[in-house]
């Protein structure tokens, strides 16, 4: 895993960090998506840049609102209208993926790029078997027999966990529980062995239980084929266990990114820690838990210079008048704050 | 299934055991047939003896007694017109009105689907604009009105197609088709076509909202993660999604057309049952009227059976509930 390998938004910081070079599977720079809606424009994802190389897990973390599904929609070409990407570059293995025509981009997709979702009640289609579903999926990128590619689809099956393969395979979906259902999609999307798998939420509608034992199948398989994963989440703890690096989103941009332990035990951006702080834990029994005051901002509507400044307990009037720039830290580290939390000098760039 | 089919079959024959009842109280509402089939002048004496010859003066609960008895032996009485059974006049006219009804399905799903398909898909574009504004001029433009200028502009302008009338039958099964012969068929064109307009305009309605609805569903998203032509995710994935609403809805409208195709029918001097309804209503033939209207139930009773399956077949997820049941 390339945990610690650089995640700074700098164009130029690519190629350039001598012998432990790597060039990323998927690199995203100055990402924007705006929507077309009645009341406006407005941007969704405003500069949003991350690599992710392979086998690595990067937790893509935010409230609603934040961007990060859009940011994953758009990896895949899937931002429909009024949706539209607006400026920057996402690359797949050194390739541009934005300008791309449809037909190009349809190949990778399922082939290179695959994508699950959140809520595994909807994401397979009710009125189709699952075979179907399946074998649609292999055919759709190799000229593969029918019969070949229900062998396929069987054991891709066997090996997200569920038993007596052949038999489920021509159920149809309702006949499945939330995780199995989830698994069946887990098992499509990784069919082809993809290069980046974008999951947006995918155990967020599922028992802490099952969401445990999806999340290790989904780790074992993915490290497997190498396949690096994009994880949209606003669940901390699920991307505590799971990512390498984590990237926190507010209204449209990356207000911190780090390896994930790093940030978790000492957050640089009062979001962040707002982030931590609220989320339930064992220590802090009896303690009335605590809130970030205030919501995510509408995006219609942003705050001026830095969005967070509404909700922060350090916001003073640079915040309201000047919008911090990302700025690196110690341990590969970005953010996005003119008072951090770690009083330490920033890294040299 | 079985059960399903069992338990839906029993609640068809209770309908149409209701619907005897009605049908026969409401004849009885509408008027005394004594008065039209006795000449003007015709003195008690001799209404008496009309109104014996046909059972009309006994008691009610005994006509009551001796239709049900009678239609349970498939005799629905003799036309007091025709004096041949009442079923025998209608099932002549059968085959004509559901030849008419079934061309004028086809045709409303082979305009409705590909159009409302193609509006749901875009529906901001020109031609999703279109599509949805031609649906109501389908909607609202009167039946007989279309069937004139269809006539005027196919049979009196260009004079490809007959203005009226049923071409030549041929026999099959013991009825009368005229769908087998080229002649028949362009008999049929036109009055299919007049039937189909509206029926065209709620289909596409129906297709363009479903696709609409279908397109914003997380399947529909994932599909095209997987990589999927768009060919696929409308033909398949859609086209199966939308399928169930314009069942449910042409299954209703099926039984529609077969009763209540009496404009169209009229329009083109077209022999068939609604034609024949009119005209036995004029002269209160109550025989008639009664195995009309009870034929017209039982049509409509089989066709919602049919869509019933149909939708177990379409939707696995009513297969599965209903079984239980």
């Amino acid at each position: 895993m390339s945990a610690e390998a650089s995640s700074l938004p700098s164009p130029q910081g690519r190629g350039t960090q001598g012998g432990r070079a790597m060039t990323p599977i998927l690199s995203v720079r100055d990402l924007v998506v705006t929507f077309a809606i009645r009341e406006g424009v407005v941007t969704a994802v405003n500069g949003v840049s991350f690599d992710v190389h392979r086998g690595e897990v990067l937790g893509l973390v935010g409230e609603s609102g934040s961007g990060k599904s859009v940011t994953g929609l758009a990896i895949l070409g899937l931002v429909d209208a009024p949706g539209r990407i607006e400026a920057g570059s996402i690359r797949l293995e050194g390739e541009e993926l934005i300008g791309k025509p449809e037909r190009e981009l349809r190949r990778l997709r399922g082939k290179r790029l695959a994508m699950i979702f959140q809520d595994p009640m909807t994401t397979l289609n009710p009125v189709l078997r699952i075979d179907t579903q399946m074998i649609e999926a292999i055919r759709a990128h190799e000229n593969v027999s029918e019969k070949a590619a229900r062998d396929r689809a069987r054991q891709a099956l066997l090996k997200v966990g569920i038993p007596s393969p052949e038999e489920r395979l021509t159920a149809y979906p309702h006949q499945f529980s939330g995780g199995m259902r989830q698994r069946v999609a887990i098992a499509t999307a990784l069919l082809h062995r993809p290069a980046v798998l974008v999951a947006d939420e995918p155990t967020t509608a599922l028992d802490v239980t099952i969401q445990a034992q999806i999340l290790a199948e989904v780790q074992e398989l993915a490290a497997e084929s190498g396949t690096a994963m994009v994880w949209i989440t606003h669940d901390l703890s699920v991307i505590a266990g799971l990512a390498d690096r984590i990237a926190v989103m507010y209204a449209g941009r990356i207000v911190e990114t780090g390896a994930v332990a790093d940030v978790l035990e000492r957050p640089i951006h009062p979001y962040t820690a707002g982030l931590i702080g609220s989320v339930p834990s064992r220590n802090k029994r009896g303690v009335p838990l605590a809130q970030i005051p205030g919501m995510t901002p509408s995006l219609a509507k942003v705050p001026p210079a830095c969005p967070f400044n509404p909700r922060c307990p350090r916001a003073s009037v640079t915040c309201r008048t000047i919008m911090p720039e990302p700025t690196p830290y110690d341990g590969a580290r970005m953010a996005r704050c003119h008072h951090p939390l770690i009083e330490q000098a920033p890294a040299a760039a | 299934m079985l059960v399903y089919l069992i338990r839906r079959i029993g609640q068809s024959l209770l309908v149409v055991a209701v619907m005897a009842t009605l049908v026969f109280l409401a004849m009885y509402a509408v008027g005394d047939p004594v008065d039209i089939l006795a000449s003007p002048d015709a003195d008690e004496f001799e209404r008496r003896a009309i109104a014996q010859r046909l059972g009309l003066d006994r008691p009610l609960w005994e006509q009551f007694g001796i239709f049900v008895w009678n239609a349970l032996h498939g005799d629905l009485g003799r036309s007091f017109v025709y004096n041949v059974p009442a079923v025998d006049v209608i099932l002549q006219r059968l085959p004509a009105t559901l030849e008419l009804a079934l061309a004028g399905l086809v045709f409303s799903i082979l305009i409705g689907i590909p159009l409302g398909v193609l509006a749901g898909l875009k529906p901001n574009s020109l031609i999703g604009r279109s599509v949805m504004s031609g649906s109501i001029l389908g909607f609202s433009l009167p039946n007989f009105w279309i069937g004139l200028m269809l006539i005027l502009l196919f049979a009196v302008e260009l004079r490809w197609l007959p203005a009226g009338g049923r071409g030549p039958t041929t026999s099959v099964l013991g009825l009368h088709f005229a769908l087998f012969t080229w002649d028949g068929l362009k008999h049929l064109l036109l009055p299919a076509l007049t039937l189909a307009l509206y029926k065209s305009a709620l289909v596409i309605r129906i297709a363009q909202a479903g696709t609409r609805e279908v397109m914003l569903q997380d399947y529909i998203r994932f599909a095209r993660a997987k990589g999927l032509s768009s060919r696929r995710i409308v033909l398949v994935h859609v086209l199966k999604n939308i399928l169930i609403p314009v069942v449910t809805v042409l299954g209703l409208e099926l039984g529609s057309m077969i009763a209540f195709a009496v404009v169209t029918e009229t329009v083109f001097a077209y022999p068939g049952m609604g034609k024949l309804l009119i005209d036995s209503i004029n002269r209160l033939d109550r025989p008639i009227i009664v195995a009309y209207l009870m034929l017209t139930v039982v049509i409509f009773v089989i066709i919602n059976l049919i869509v019933d399956l149909l939708y177990a077949a379409i939707d696995p997820r009513v297969r599965l509930s209903e079984a239980k049941g």
